[in-house]
């Protein structure tokens, strides 16, 4: 398996949920972002990721560290959110959509769609890549964001690492992809440097799940695997957010394993291709 | 319609199986009674590609019910959650299940250290940790997790476990760790969960 591999790290003692708490509040009054009701559990992993990276024994070290070395909190930030994603993760999701959802959104004049915690901008890139095959990328505007800024200057590149293709092709084969990965991108020593007139149609930013609002009417939102470093009250107000941001019958697609089930907003919903969680805004 | 809010399990016990796994776990598993008082969740090392049946092979196999774990699920005592292909299982604040998609640890997603250090977190004395068959050393560290924080630590005996490695790790790791044969690992549970021992739970049954 072609994967990257993290270094193991000490597990942070009993003691350290304290000290989290009081760590996430100093991040957000310093520096705004909120990671309060973020799930304790991978937290606390990352956080002891985090604490290795910087040489902190503890979380309270590594809290003077991010208050006092203007250097230190981009690398923590880093570590709370940067996901490392495929282009076409879970292939089954975007064969779906081109079969499912595609002819819906043939008949809009013209559509904006959502990837919510967009990371390094892999699932951006296929959704282009998917509306450009399907004639609609013309007629789109991707909205593509995240709270990392280092993240989302990453995905504005459209520049992956060659290693990572493989994978990405294969699973762009298994989403029904029309011709070879290849014809979108330009190798360049050991990176693939993808077609700028995708990025034309992505405008990338600065969006949080945990404080900001609904920006525009969207035709359809994909959020997947970032709900679930949520806790289930920061779960509802992202679902809450999306609900308002869909047009009525706008569509909302989750990563394999997340539902609407334990959701107060999953009424407002109907299952399109329950088995890749897609739904349907009805309410 | 009103709904009760479930009662959550109290008590729980992990289990980490890699190569080998599935003639392993039905072994421990199947001979659970149906009132079998703690939660399971279990990680097993299986290739992402492809589709998991492990629920309903096991299933088949089980008195107590079997299902892949869901995010934020809540975790019921009697039941087994499993986690799902290329996800870490992990233990959150009610107690929940929490999935996550970060990097592999000890070259595995699901980890057994993840579930097992998160489950220490959570259900501190009040859990026990199971290392079964495998053929790396994913587990050991978690192990030793669950020993710091009280509580008890199982080994598959390394001499008839179907690929040693990983039971050998986890005892290098926890050599306190009770080593128990296969077949003897469902009653000890049983034991520890309900006081009564097996044989008198199947007679009742």
């Amino acid at each position: 398996m072609d994967r990257e591999v993290g270094a193991p790290v000490k597990t942070l003692g009993a003691e350290a949920e304290l000290e989290i708490k009081l760590l996430l509040e100093a991040i957000y009054h310093r520096f705004h972002y909120d990671f309060r009701k973020y799930a304790m559990s991978s937290l606390r992993r990352r956080l002891a990721r985090a604490c290795d990276a910087l040489g902190c024994a503890t979380v309270s070290r590594l809290q003077e560290r991010v208050l006092h070395d203007a250097s230190a909190f981009p690398v923590l930030l880093a570590h709370l959110t940067i996901q490392v994603s495929d282009m076409f993760r879970d292939p089954a999701y975007f064969l779906a959509i081109r079969r499912k959802i595609v002819p819906i959104l043939r008949t809009y004049p013209s559509l904006k769609l959502w990837v919510a915690g967009c990371s390094m901008g892999e699932e951006a890139y296929s959704f282009a890549i998917l509306l450009h095959e399907e004639g609609l990328l013309e007629r789109t505007t991707l909205y593509a964001t995240d709270i990392n800024g280092d993240a989302l200057r990453t995905a504005q590149l459209g520049v992956y690492e060659l290693k990572r293709i493989a994978r990405f092709s294969e699973n762009y084969q298994r989403a029904s992809g029309q011709r070879s990965l290849s014809a979108y991108y330009t190798a360049r020593y050991d990176a693939a440097v993808f077609d700028r007139a995708l990025a034309a149609h992505i405008v990338f930013s600065d969006h949080s799940l945990s404080t900001d609002s609904a920006f525009g009417e969207m035709q359809m939102i994909s959020c997947r695997n970032v709900l679930i470093y949520f806790d289930r009250e920061l779960q509802d107000r992202a679902l809450g957010l999306f609900q308002e941001s869909l047009c009525h019958n706008g569509f909302l697609g989750l990563g394999a394993k997340e539902s609407l089930r334990f959701s107060k907003h999953g009424e407002a919903f109907r299952d399109v291709a329950a088995e890749e969680r897609i739904y349907q805004r009805i309410a | 319609m009103s709904v009760t809010p479930p009662v959550c399990a109290e008590r729980a016990v992990v289990i980490g199986a890699s190569t080998g796994a599935l003639r392993a776990l039905a072994q421990v598993l199947a001979p659970l009674p149906a009132d079998f008082g703690e939660a399971i969740l279990v990680v097993v090392h299986l290739p992402a590609e492809i589709p998991s049946r492990l629920d309903e092979v096991l299933a088949h196999r089980c008195r107590l019910p079997i299902k892949e774990a869901e995010d934020k699920e809540p975790i019921l005592p009697g039941t087994v959650y499993l986690a799902p292909p290329d996800y870490h299982l992990l233990v959150d604040r009610g107690p929940v299940c929490a999935l996550s998609i970060d990097l592999p640890e000890s070259f595995s997603r699901p980890s057994i250290d993840v579930l097992f250090s998160s489950a220490a977190d959570e259900f501190g004395a009040r859990l026990t940790g199971i290392v079964l068959t495998g053929s790396n050393a994913d587990g050991a560290r978690g192990l030793s997790a669950i020993e710091h924080a009280g509580g008890r630590t199982l080994v598959e005996c390394p001499d008839t476990a179907e690929w040693p490695a990983m039971p050998l790790a986890a005892l290098e790791a926890c050599p306190e760790a009770e080593v128990c044969a296969l077949s003897e690992l469902a009653g000890r549970l049983v034991y520890r969960s309900s006081g009564v021992s097996i044989i008198d739970a199947e007679r009742e049954a």
